[in-house]
């Protein structure tokens, strides 16, 4: 029995590093800028959301058929596939293919899915050292954390920390906490890492079945370094990564880094259709859930997400909260509606640790219907009986009220009164953690109701 | 086996139905695109605007950019940009360096590498990107373990979009292609842009119109 994530508690942790928290905040709060302005030069962005959104939807009703045809094509450019039902299955055909290279080292770009698998923990048991190259990434296992956030993985941490942190790890001044100097004295770090890792791994932003070959985008070329130098590259693709054609790539190379970190694209965009000269590409297609929530009609949409973030750095709750509070690997919204889907004991809270503004559903570049999937889990959590005591008790009076005309109208005329004369701790008590950290706004003087009656109320129906 | 089926099989149980048609792709208007690979005789020239903007979008994108003349221009304004560099390795024989790639035997051997120079076949005015394949770079390190990167582009293989590119490119022709936009790039401490990260700490695009007698026999774009 896994013990349920507590995502308030975590939030608070977070909220208490005033400048953590600010910081955070300001520069999430920059991504989504950058991302507005950076799509206002793109005047058919809303057609480009629903051709990208029809087309996700087109290959998830027709997967098995565009599976296949990514296997036989990529098979045929020389490339080994390989399928795993789940993480466990992953891991090991990965550990399988590097116990028969006989590799001891690895250098590894960026992958949600291999996060997600728990890859580096299987590997390193099973003494296989494993180097993160992406430098967020690389902070992170630094930091014995997981990453916080699906693009920029340790953007909660100040770069102080991580003067601290590459101060202890390699050496570097821990006075100097200028980030172009602690990009450097990683790079010099990852260097000869590169050079001696006898495999690479990388994940895979899009799978086009029409070639048989992947695409991964970073912006530090360190997939590329990977797969050019080690003479072993392993892919892990989840099955939802497929799309058909070659020209799809057009409408999803457009949208992945304006909604991301709002740039034209990536820095490097490559596509990888076979091994290089002398060297060998491993592809393992990974299922994990995937199939299941396939067969969710609530759900299945979720499977649409290229894994930008846009979400995340537009959600007041995880702006504030940061990316840890989420306690999985997926965080912010996109978070909420996949990580109940692996365990919903385990991530019950997860539908509570959002505002339901749906400002998440609007910036999503493939249109996945976020927040009403949030209110959907919210309902699924509340038919296991999962549901805390604390909010129970809040929502059944709510719904009491809401349910009663005269009560409601009644509560509303009181409200006002009561937040006036009622004491505090009706609204800032434990039981209510929403009160913790903000102030009711003043009242007005009369409700809307009131003030309908008064001015329009005469006037009969409009 | 047994993973492939079970997995193939759990998906056909629960594809999600009504099943939803492919939607076409807007058909890209043939006037927009540059017309192909190097500058071959009787392809019109692009706007100014177009290879103007593709220089503003690189530069946003931290690379820099020259108009240069010809190649006795190129190899004079590489000499004046990297007046210290030891190891220019090229894999065009338009600009020679100080070592051809055709005699790099392991990708290992480019980690000293000051300065590499490569041709690219196409670029993407939106994106500020130049298009690099294996027939390109020949060693596909050589595009990211070098220190400094310089590529050449003629101005008139500029498309203006990425929809453009992708309409042009075969992408089955290599097993390595890649968008290059700028250089090496990370904002992964505090949000702060930091250039070479662990690829190219620079990228140079020097616009000239490619030698024909230069020209590569494979490419990777359509011809």
């Amino acid at each position: 029995m896994s013990r349920h994530v507590d995502p308030e508690r975590r939030a608070a942790r977070f909220i208490a590093l005033e400048e953590h928290e600010s910081t955070h905040d300001r520069l999430v709060w920059g991504m989504r800028r950058n991302r507005d302005e950076e799509v206002a030069r793109v005047p058919e962005w809303e057609k480009l959301r629903e051709l990208a959104s029809q087309i996700k939807e087109h290959t998830l009703t027709h997967l098995d058929r565009y599976l296949e045809q990514f296997e036989g094509n990529a098979t045929r450019r020389g490339m080994h596939v390989h399928w795993a039902r789940d993480a466990e299955e992953h891991n090991s055909v990965v550990y399988q293919i590097l116990r028969a290279h006989q590799v001891r080292s690895l250098i590894k770009s960026k992958s949600m899915l291999q996060e997600e698998c728990g890859m580096t923990p299987y590997l390193k048991k099973r003494g296989i050292e494993v180097t993160e190259s992406d430098l967020g990434e690389r902070i992170q296992q630094l930091s014995d954390e997981p990453p916080s956030h699906i693009v920029v993985p340790a953007i909660h941490k100040l770069r102080s920390d991580v003067a601290t942190l590459f101060a202890r790890e390699i050496d570097s001044d821990p006075s100097n906490s200028d980030p172009h100097y602690l990009a450097e004295a990683m790079r010099g770090n990852a260097r000869p890492r590169f050079l001696a890792a006898q495999a690479a791994m990388t994940g895979a932003n899009f799978a086009v079945a029409e070639t048989g070959g992947f695409v991964v985008c970073t912006n530090e070329g360190n997939a590329d370094i990977g797969a050019s130098v080690p003479p072993l590259h392993i892919a892990s693709i989840g099955i939802e990564k497929l799309i058909p054609r070659a020209r799809d790539l057009g409408v999803f190379v457009r949208m992945l880094s304006r909604s991301a970190l709002g740039s034209a694209i990536t820095q490097y965009t490559s596509h990888f259709h076979g091994p290089r000269q002398g060297g060998e590409l491993h592809i393992v297609l990974v299922d994990n859930t995937r199939s299941d929530r396939l067969g969710s009609p609530d759900f299945w949409h979720g499977l649409k997400c290229i894994r930008c973030g846009a979400c995340m750095n537009t959600c007041p709750v995880y702006r504030r909260a940061g990316g840890l509070s989420y306690g999985g690997t997926y965080s912010g919204p996109i978070g909420v509606i996949l990580e109940p889907g692996f365990d919903i004991e385990r991530f019950r809270e997860l539908p509570f640790h959002s505002s339901l503004c749906g400002s998440c559903t609007e910036v999503c570049p493939v249109k996945i219907d976020i927040s009403d999937q949030i209110y959907k889990w919210r309902r699924v959590v509340a038919e296991k009986g999962l549901v805390k005591l604390t909010k129970k008790v809040g929502m059944s009076a709510l719904g009491t009220t809401l349910a009663h005309p005269s009560l409601f109208h009644s509560a509303e005329s009181l409200a006002e009164s009561a937040l006036e004369h009622a004491p505090r701790f009706l609204l800032y008590n434990p039981l209510n953690a929403w009160g913790r950290h903000r102030e009711l706004p003043a009242a007005p003087a009369r409700t809307f109701r009131q003030w309908y009656r008064e001015n329009r109320g005469n006037h009969g129906s409009a | 086996m047994e993973a492939r089926d079970a997995i193939l099989s759990a998906i056909r149980r629960n594809l999600p139905r009504p099943a939803v048609p492919l939607p076409e792709l807007p058909a890209r208007d043939p006037k927009q695109t540059a017309s192909g690979v190097g500058s071959k005789a009787g392809l019109t020239k692009p706007s100014t605007g177009r290879v103007s903007d593709f220089q503003r979008q690189l530069q946003a994108m931290g690379g820099t950019s020259f108009e240069v003349a010809d190649l006795a221009a190129s190899r004079a304004k590489i000499a004046e940009l990297f007046p210290t560099a030891k190891v220019i390795c090229s894999a065009t024989r338009e600009v020679p360096g100080t070592r051809r790639i055709e005699d790099v035997r392991d990708p290992h051997d480019l980690n000293d590498v000051d300065v590499g120079i490569v041709r690219s076949s196409l670029g993407v005015m939106e994106a500020g990107a130049v298009w690099l394949t294996e027939a390109d770079l020949v060693v596909n390190a050589l595009g990211v373990l070098s220190q400094h990167l310089v590529v050449l582009l003629d101005p008139a293989a500029i498309v203006d979009t990425l929809h453009d590119a992708y309409e042009r490119i075969d992408l089955a022709a290599s097993t390595y292609g890649l968008f290059m936009a700028g250089p090496s790039a990370t904002a992964d401490i505090e949000g702060v842009i930091v250039h070479g990260a662990q690829g190219a700490r620079s990228l140079t695009v020097l616009l000239v119109a490619a030698d024909p007698t230069h020209l590569s026999p494979k490419n990777g774009t359509h011809e």
